[in-house]
């Protein structure tokens, strides 16, 4: 081989093992192989030889050509990959054992709990209905059939409002307002009314662990031709199997006595705990009261413009707040309102 | 109330029947029994009549005495007995060796020092009454050896119903009305009520009696003379002792065992201070000593029981002092009355005194039973005392009385409300009300049904009623569970409920805050603790804590005092409540109740800038998301006392006012932490509601290139900028963006970047520049020179 061929050859080898970076490459590229590189510039030297000569020189310095191309190429590729391997590395590798930081908000367990009832009532084809915290004596208590000089109606139990108002007792203060509402499409259009109203109501009461006097409820009513007693046992079997997501649910009625009902009862549900076979949450009778329910009071039908002799219908009323804390097993009441975050932050979204 | 089998059953044979099984139907067809039912005397045994042969004195002992008692048995046994009242001779109750008591089984054992083979027994030891004075000091014509379960009804099953579950029910506040029931579950007939026949006396001198006052209803008296029994007979305690009252005399017991068995009370009075009996009431207040020896003030509505002008009873709740049965009294003036339940319950109430007389008035008791009550009362007093005699004649003042009710019904009225056809016949219909006391005129399908004087005093009234009785007797676990017919209608969703609902989800998942419950009322005391005002609005009447008796105005203090109690919960957090708040009064009285939603954000690591921004946006998401709609913001003075005079800005929409963002006023804020920052906004929930949502309008990408252009804007505020490049008016600006504010000394500039676009041509450089300098000509017009 012509030494200076072979000279530039041992030189571009050395210049390969000591370039670091793609921009030093491309240096090399343009000092061999550009238009006026070293390896071009061997050419120049080839008019002082002879023919014989020049084939076999030519031959070479394209051969240094190729040579110097390839390993340029191959020392890029090289460059490259220990670029990526070194971008790799560079990444440090994180502590995935550090607790995550979930910066959640929470629902107040009433709203959880209230929302699965609605969902519930809703998909049985009841109207979710909203109504205010102060009422009248007429919604509350009048057109509720209770008389004047009922119990109920006592400052011991009642808030009473200095402009004669009052803060609903019972959700139940809505159902007037809700049959006014609905009773022309019951009656022209044969359209039953089926509402659930849940609510915020007031006790006149001294609050203990179990006992506040703000909690929520929520009614529900049921009215149209011929709604009987066996529909109010089917209805209350089926939702609150539903709401309490208990397929084998049991429910009895006992006689219970409430002015805006008749006949009037208080529903148990089979105990949740122990399935009704006795454990001290339901004092061992397997049996948990859960809700008054009843068939409508004529009176209060007929205080809501509709004509108990044509209809019927029943009413229950849920005591969401109640729910709540069997669900989420809040043992004292007064946690609900404290605002406290310790404790209702650990509501989140449970479905 | 206390109910005891045995006495249900003088008046049913149950005899063959499952008890606990009547029991348990009796608690689902007519009122709650409590769990724990007590089987009486089952853990008794071994209690015999024994005769005390002879009583020496313990050598060592001055209590103790050293008895030898006959059993009945060959040889009397050896017993060391330290009762006060042991004598030779007497008949005691005795538990021999091997006897129970309750957790004792009664063994030989020493008793200083001398061997006791047996114990003479009181009647608490054998659980008949609370009586633990002595030994019992029995009849000696009881034989030796009898054991005493042979002689009184001990063993008993006993088991208490709720009270409250017989709050509509009169008649079942005595043994012979829950009887009925028994007699209706158990398909056995009642038996009619032992009387005497009041006529017998009719020739006697009648008593002085008057009623004065509408509150009494009816007034029945009859006297007796020459009472020699004073203590009761000891079944008649058992049964006392059993339903939870004591045994004070035999009068006064008497009363007691009437009342517990017909529901009707009733009081003797000692004759020698009663002789003109006047019901009525008093035009002024006035303490009166009631028979407890507590001093009562009875007031112008308390009606009372007079001799002549003399107070000598609260009426239906408890008799005087003066005038109580005592140990001389021979004779008595017995008083079987009914009241109104209103004023018993009333007067009870000023009193602070229920009695189990008032708690039964209460409930409407039906004025017919006082002369029933009456005979029932002779017919056991002339068994138990022979030499009692009645010296009046039946006196009976009836004042007024309830309507006598008849309800017609007919199959088909009953099959509409049960749903269940015939699977309750006309049959079950007919004997379940004749059992219960109805008086039923059947004509095939029809009835004609009259309530009977105990339930018709308010019980059963309507045709509905009738219904509850037919059914509750047919038993509810027998209904079969059934669907309603009725048509298929798609349940809409309230608008404010939807918008509630979306709203509570945006704040909890996208901006982690908490949703809390508070109060509807101002908590003054707190209040004032951070330095709010409790502002004037609406009262309760009869808030029991004085601190809380005005209506909240707003959400914002009550969720500050809430959110004073997290401090320390954590560096940052935020509360939201959708409660409700009442602005005062509306022009026709009513409240101006509002629903609410109240947020309050609190920070020690950011700055106040960044948290009132933070809340800003919030609520300008919540307007996007939900109505695709911008909120406007503008400056307002503020008026309450959480309110800082500066940010303070009302939020609208559409034009309506919903509501306010701010800071909290300095001095608050301190008072709940210094060094926080703490900003909140309310916003009228069913206002926000009834925004018209915007909702999508499509615009299909251009597929034009757009241009970007920025303007750096020498201003403090961005408003006006708006302002110009709105008047600009050019349909290809599809953006306005700030990209960046700046304050430093030399003064305020606002980086705008403007983005044009044409869905149809790319925009020339021209065109669009022209646009700008419009802006910048209106900008720099204002004052507002490019920088």
């Amino acid at each position: 081989m012509n030494t200076a061929i072979l000279e530039l050859r041992e030189k571009l080898d050395a210049a390969l093992a000591a370039a670091q970076s793609v921009a030093e490459l491309d240096g090399l590229k343009v000092e061999y192989l550009g238009k006026k590189g070293s390896v071009t510039a061997l050419l120049k030297n080839m008019g002082k030889l002879s023919d014989e000569e020049k084939k076999s020189f030519g031959r070479e310095v394209n051969e240094l050509k190729d040579y110097a191309a390839e390993k340029i190429a191959e020392k890029a590729a090289a460059l490259a990959a220990a670029e990526l391997a070194r971008e790799l590395d560079a990444v440090e590798t994180f502590d995935i054992s550090l607790p995550p930081v979930l910066d959640r908000g929470s629902f107040h367990p009433v709203t959880l709990v209230q929302r699965r009832c609605e969902a519930v009532f809703r998909s049985m084809g009841f109207q979710v209905e909203d109504y205010s915290e102060i009422v009248t004596d007429y919604e509350c208590f009048e057109s509720l059939n209770i008389p004047p000089f009922h119990p109920a109606r006592d400052m011991q139990d009642t808030y009473y409002l200095d402009n004669g108002q009052l803060l609903k007792t019972q959700t139940s203060a809505a159902q007037n307002a809700i049959y006014k509402k609905y009773k022309d499409a019951l009656i022209n259009e044969g359209k039953p009314i089926k509402a659930v109203f849940p609510g915020r109501c007031f006790r006149n009461e001294a609050t203990d662990a179990c006992h506040e006097n703000t909690f929520f409820q929520m009614e529900g009513v049921m009215v149209g031709k011929d709604i009987s007693i066996a529909n109010l046992i089917y209805s209350m079997k089926t939702m609150l199997s539903e709401v309490f997501e208990n397929y084998g649910l049991k429910v009895r009625l006992r006689p219970g006595f409430f002015p805006f009902v008749e006949p009037g009862f208080e529903l148990d549900i089979s105990c949740q705990i122990c399935g009704g076979e006795g454990c001290p949450s339901c004092k061992h009778s397997g049996w948990l009261e859960l809700c008054p329910c009843g068939m409508i009071h004529p009176n209060v039908l007929r205080e809501g413009g509709i004509d108990p002799d044509v209809y019927t219908g029943f009413a229950f009323g849920l005591g969401l707040t109640r729910l709540a804390m069997m669900k989420y097993g809040v043992k004292d009441i007064r946690d609900l309102n404290s605002g406290s975050l310790v404790a209702m932050s650990q509501f989140t979204e449970d479905k | 109330m206390y109910i005891s089998m045995n006495w249900i059953r003088e008046f049913v044979d149950l005899s063959g029947l499952d008890i606990m099984d009547l029991i348990r139907q009796f608690s689902l067809s007519t009122a709650e029994v409590e769990n724990e039912i007590f089987h009486k005397g089952s853990d008794l045994s071994g209690v015999v009549v024994a005769e005390i042969r002879s009583v020496a004195p313990h050598p060592e002992s001055k209590k103790l005495h050293l008895l030898k008692v006959d059993i009945g048995e060959s040889e009397p046994v050896d017993v060391v007995c330290g009762a006060p009242n042991v004598r030779e001779g007497m008949k005691t109750a005795f538990a021999k060796v091997g006897a129970r008591l309750g957790e004792i089984t009664i063994a030989p054992r020493p008793l200083a020092g001398y061997m006791s083979c047996g114990m003479c027994c009181s009647e608490k030891e054998i659980g008949i009454s609370d009586d633990n004075s002595g030994i019992m000091d029995l009849d000696p014509a009881y034989a030796n050896g009898t054991d005493l379960k042979d002689i009184f009804a001990i063993d008993d099953i006993v088991f208490e119903v709720d009270n409250k579950s017989l709050t509509n029910r009169p008649d079942l506040w005595g043994h012979y009305g829950i009887a009925r029931e028994f007699s209706a579950l158990s398909g056995r007939p009642l038996k009619a009520l032992p009387v005497a026949n009041l006529e017998a006396y009719a020739s006697l001198p009648a008593l002085d009696i008057e009623i004065e006052n509408d509150d009494c209803l009816r007034y029945s008296g009859l006297k007796f003379d020459n009472v020699g029994v004073s203590v009761s007979p000891v079944n008649m305690r058992i049964r006392l002792f059993y339903c939870g009252m004591r045994a004070i005399n035999f009068l006064a017991d008497m009363t007691n065992y009437l009342m517990l068995e017909m529901g009707q009370p009733m009081h003797a009075f000692d004759s020698r201070k009663v002789e003109s009996i006047r019901v009525r009431k008093f035009a002024e207040a006035f303490t009166f000593a009631t028979l407890d020896g507590v001093e009562r003030k009875c007031d112008e509505n308390t009606l009372m029981i007079c001799n002549g002008e003399t107070p000598v009873a609260i009426a239906g709740i408890m008799g005087g002092l003066d005038s109580e049965i005592v140990a001389d009294t021979t004779s008595l003036t017995l008083e079987s009355a009914c009241f109104d339940p209103v004023s018993v319950r009333k007067s009870a109430a000023r009193l602070a005194h229920r009695t189990d007389a008032s708690q039964r008035y209460e409930k409407t008791l039906d004025p017919e039973m006082t002369v029933t009550a009456i005979a029932r009362f002779v017919k056991l007093l002339s068994e138990i005392d022979p030499g009692a005699k009645v010296t009046s004649c039946l006196t009976d003042r009836y004042n007024r009385s309830y309507e006598c009710k008849t309800l017609e019904i007919d199959k088909s009225f009953v099959d509409r409300y049960t749903g269940i056809g015939d699977a309750i016949t006309c049959d079950h219909i007919e004997k379940t009300l004749t059992a219960l006391g109805f008086a039923v005129e059947r004509d095939g399908e029809n009835f004609r049904v009259t309530v009977p004087s105990w339930r018709a005093t308010k019980d059963v009234t309507l045709k509905a009623d009738l219904i509850e009785e037919i059914t509750r007797i047919y038993g509810y676990d027998n209904f079969a569970p059934i669907t309603a017919k009725s048509p298929l209608y798609p349940v809409r969703m309230e608008l404010t409920k939807s918008v509630e609902e979306n709203v509570k989800d945006m704040l909890v998942k996208r901006f982690s805050l908490h949703e809390v419950h508070s109060y509807v009322w101002a908590y003054s005391d707190e209040y004032k603790r951070l330095g709010m005002e409790v502002e004037d609005n609406v009262r309760l009447l009869n808030a029991t804590n004085p601190n809380l008796s005005v209506l909240r105005t707003s959400i914002v203090p009550t969720e500050l005092c809430q959110l004073k109690t997290n401090v320390g919960y954590a560096p940052e957090f935020g509360l939201f409540e959708i409660g409700r708040v009442v602005k005062g009064l509306r022009e026709d009285g009513m409240c101006n109740e509002r629903k609410m939603l109240c947020i309050t954000l609190y920070s020690k690591t950011a700055e106040l800038r960044d948290l009132y921004f933070r809340l800003r946006d919030m609520l300008a998401v919540l307007a996007d998301e939900l109505k695709h709609k911008a909120l406007v913001f503008a400056p307002m003075a503020a008026e309450h006392s959480w309110q800082h005079p500066k940010n303070l800005n009302s939020v609208s929409c559409d034009g309506i006012c919903l509501g306010e963002m701010g800071v909290v006023h300095p001095t608050v804020g301190k008072s709940i932490d210094k060094k926080a920052s703490i900003v909140y906004a309310e916003l009228d929930i069913e206002a926000f509601a009834k925004i018209a949502p915007a909702g999508i309008r499509y615009e299909e990408a251009s597929r034009f290139p757009g241009m970007e252009i920025d303007l750096n804007v020498s201003s403090d505020t961005f408003a006006p900028i708006k302002e110009s490049i709105d008047a600009a008016a050019c349909p290809y600006i599809k953006g306005v963006r700030v990209v960046d504010v700046y304050r430093g000394e030399e003064g305020c500039a606002i980086n705008v970047r403007i983005s044009f676009s044409c869905a149809d041509r790319t925009l020339t450089r021209e065109e669009v520049q022209a646009v700008v300098d419009g802006i910048v000509a209106d900008l720099a017009a204002k004052g507002m020179p490019l920088k």
